[in-house]
């Protein structure tokens, strides 16, 4: 018996277009003067999951990817309840744990032990499930000595790997993840990695888990679900479904990405360009040019004390992070409101040939969780420019990352 | 061997079945499942801990504000309506007549502004997993009970102060009180959540339509200046039994307005089931509009 089933499985939203254009909210005030003088707004459907139909065994784990607004955190918060379908409909043969996002509901002002069971009875733990594993979480999370400290004093990553380190003793039949691997240092990951590959070996867990990290879903999943504009385009095997998704991610050819406005956040990044030594707009670069970052973030409210990185992606897997911090780690950085740009050079002399990815984020002090994952990236390409480098070990089908030469010395037998 | 295995195998299978979920498409108003908000009662234990811990977290703090505001309130009202206006205040210290009506309005009107509230607050909750929202509400609600437990406290030196005394027996009647007093915080309080997810600017007015709606309850007032004619219109305001009631049982100012109470119990529950009911009917869009 499947222990998943879905059947036609739709989703659509209504899109209000209105005269305003930018305003987020509707307000009775707006409602009631449309209402009066018989304004209209337009209204257009869109179909964010469409005649979805797969099967999932017990005890399978399968990876879900995609492109951004494919449709695949849309997919699991239909299987979670937490929104509804359009049309079809899903079975699900057991009890259904979801980790949308790591630290929901945490509070700032809680102390570590007092978040650690609000999340997990938000999280849909039973409070003596709470009590029995209370002594694991803390030791997964490392954080013995903070637990009567507010979380609002925690470092981003300590506050992530707590509320990781809760989701992780989750323990129903099916779990649903959603990118929450994405966060915490290189360490945690693996630490989070093999904690997800412990729960499902020793149990019958079934899980569904998104993803843009190829190499977290080569080493955990079984198969995969490739989805794209809401339709699912693959079922089956991992590295052909992986294949495929990142050869399609390929052909886009954006020397800028702009995010859409989040008025709710304190502080949010608002575009990622590239640009090459002359200031000019350019996503492909020789080996042997600067390639460098331009970002432009906007603060809503004086903030004191944020964090600011950048991230460089291969094949969805983090190879570099640069902090603004990274030289005055212990002053508190104070910010006005407004926007603000920033640069930093890529060390792209170091890189073989080959696609990559950057990403930008931004974490404001005592405004938890941090919403702002590199999830959504901007791609370029770093072409080997002198063609006789490709016999060397920096062709980019020779295994490794870096494009490093150094010379091998003999020395004497014996 | 073989039988002892079907058993154990048709056990596994019925636990199975009692967890199956089938997920399909929402069609009018949500229904109330008894069955699944029982299950989520740890939850709202949770919520109501954690709001009443924000809320106490720094106790001096907490608790002097639970004490200070209703009691600062009072002065105000005892200087400017009692001595300056001179409203009449049945025959008892104005300070305790006041006091007493402000215990019950300030649990309905800390109960109606975190509710409305609750939902938006909560609104990463709301966005990132499934539960029974109806739980948010109520559980916000909670905490203005512990803050009218401090509020009594200092009523009880208030009355201690002015050597009053009281019908001890009225006090029969304060859980009547409180019920209705709750009944129609909530109601109104699940009408305006779910209204607040949906315009975002009813948090600007709501505060306001609260601080007008004293003013048609007899707290700073007693029900009996009100023309006889007009009392039924006041009566429609389910605050106005509660408050004539305990004042009337409790501080034995009049005899208790059967009528009036009546009044307020009944209407005290249509706002509680109307406010459900919107409630229940605008839910599945709360995750996506949110």
């Amino acid at each position: 018996m499947s222990i998943i089933k879905v059947e036609n499985l739709s989703k659509k939203y209504t899109i209000l277009h209105r005269r305003d254009g930018g305003r987020h909210y509707l307000t009775l005030r707006d409602e009631l003067t449309n209402l009066i003088f018989g304004r209209r707004s337009t209204k257009e459907d869109v179909w964010v999951l469409k005649n979805m139909s797969f099967q999932i065994e017990p005890g399978e784990i399968v990876g879900i990817i995609g492109p951004n607004g494919a449709g695949k955190t849309t997919l699991l918060k239909v299987l979670t309840k937490i929104t509804s379908p359009t049309e079809g409909r899903a079975i699900i043969n057991g009890r259904v744990g979801s980790l949308l996002e790591v630290g929901t509901g945490f509070h700032p002002e809680l102390t570590g032990r007092e978040n650690i069971y609000l999340n997990g009875a938000i999280l849909g733990m039973k409070k003596k499930e709470i009590e029995k594993k209370f002594n694991q979480i803390v030791d997964f999370a490392g954080i013995e000595k903070f637990l009567d400290t507010p979380a609002k004093r925690y470092s981003s990553g300590m506050f992530v790997r707590l509320a990781f380190s809760v989701a992780a003793h989750l323990e129903p039949d099916v779990l649903l993840v959603d990118e929450v691997l994405a966060v915490g240092d290189a360490e945690f990951q693996k630490k989070s990695l093999g904690r997800m590959k412990e729960i499902t070996e020793n149990a019958q867990r079934t899980i569904l888990f998104v993803s843009h990290n190829m190499d977290a879903v080569r080493s955990l999943c079984d198969r995969v679900i490739l989805i794209d504009k809401g339709r699912i385009k693959y079922i089956g095997d991992v590295k052909e479904g992986i294949d495929k998704y990142l050869s399609n991610q390929k052909h886009s050819s954006m020397t800028r990405k702009e995010y859409s406005i989040k008025p709710e956040s304190v502080g949010q990044v608002r575009s990622i360009e590239l640009k090459d030594q002359s200031n000019h707009s350019c996503n492909n670069f020789q080996a042997d040019e600067r390639a460098i970052v331009e970002v432009c973030f906007e603060v809503r409210q004086d903030i004191n004390g944020y964090e600011f990185e950048i991230c460089l992606f291969k094949n969805n897997s983090p190879i570099w992070l640069s902090s603004d911090s990274d030289f005055n780690y212990f002053t508190s950085i104070k910010k006005e409101k407004g926007i603000y740009k920033k640069q930093i050079e890529l060390p792209i002399n170091l890189l073989k040939p080959g696609n990559y990815a950057i990403g930008a984020r931004i974490g404001v002090r005592d405004q938890v969780p941090i919403d702002s994952q590199f999830n959504d990236v901007l791609n370029f390409n770093l072409i080997l420019s002198d063609k006789k480098l490709l016999n060397t070990t920096l062709h980019p089908d020779r295994l490794g990352l870096l494009a490093v030469l150094k010379e091998w010395k003999d020395i004497k037998n014996g | 061997m073989a039988s002892n295995y079907l058993e154990k195998k048709g056990k596994r299978d019925r636990i199975k079945n009692t967890m199956k979920a089938i997920i399909k498409p929402k069609k009018g108003l949500a229904s109330l499942d008894f069955k699944e908000l029982w299950s989520y009662r740890e939850l709202f234990y949770f919520f109501a801990w954690r709001d009443i811990k924000l809320r106490y977290k720094q106790t001096m703090f907490g608790v002097t504000w639970a004490i200070m505001r209703p009691f600062i309130t009072m002065i105000v009202f005892t200087v400017v309506f009692g001595k300056l206006a001179a409203v009449p205040s049945d025959n008892i210290p104005y300070p305790i007549f006041v006091y007493a009506g402000l215990l019950l309005w300030n649990i309905f009107s800390n109960s109606l502004s975190h509710a409305s509230q609750s939902l938006v607050e909560n609104a990463n909750v709301i966005r990132k997993v499934y539960l029974p929202k109806v739980i948010i509400p109520a559980a916000s609600v909670i905490v203005t009970l512990v803050d009218f437990f401090f509020a009594a406290l200092v009523f009880i030196g208030i009355i201690v102060y002015y050597g009053f005394i009281p019908n001890l027996q009225g006090l029969l009647f304060l859980p009547l009180c409180l019920v209705i007093t709750i009944f129609s915080s909530l109601g109104l309080g699940w009408f305006f959540a779910a209204l607040n997810v949906r315009f975002r600017d009813v948090r600007y007015a709501l505060p306001f339509f609260i601080q007008l709606l004293i003013f048609v309850t007899p707290v700073i007032y007693p029900a009996s200046i009100v023309p006889k004619a007009y009392q039924w219109m006041l009566s429609l305001n389910p605050m106005t039994g509660a408050i004539e009631t305990f004042k009337a049982s409790f501080l034995g100012t009049s005899a208790i307005n059967w009528e009036s109470l009546g009044i307020s119990v009944v209407v005290s529950i249509v706002f509680l089931i109307f406010g459900l009911w919107y409630f229940l009917k605008t839910e599945k869009n709360f995750s996506d509009i949110i």
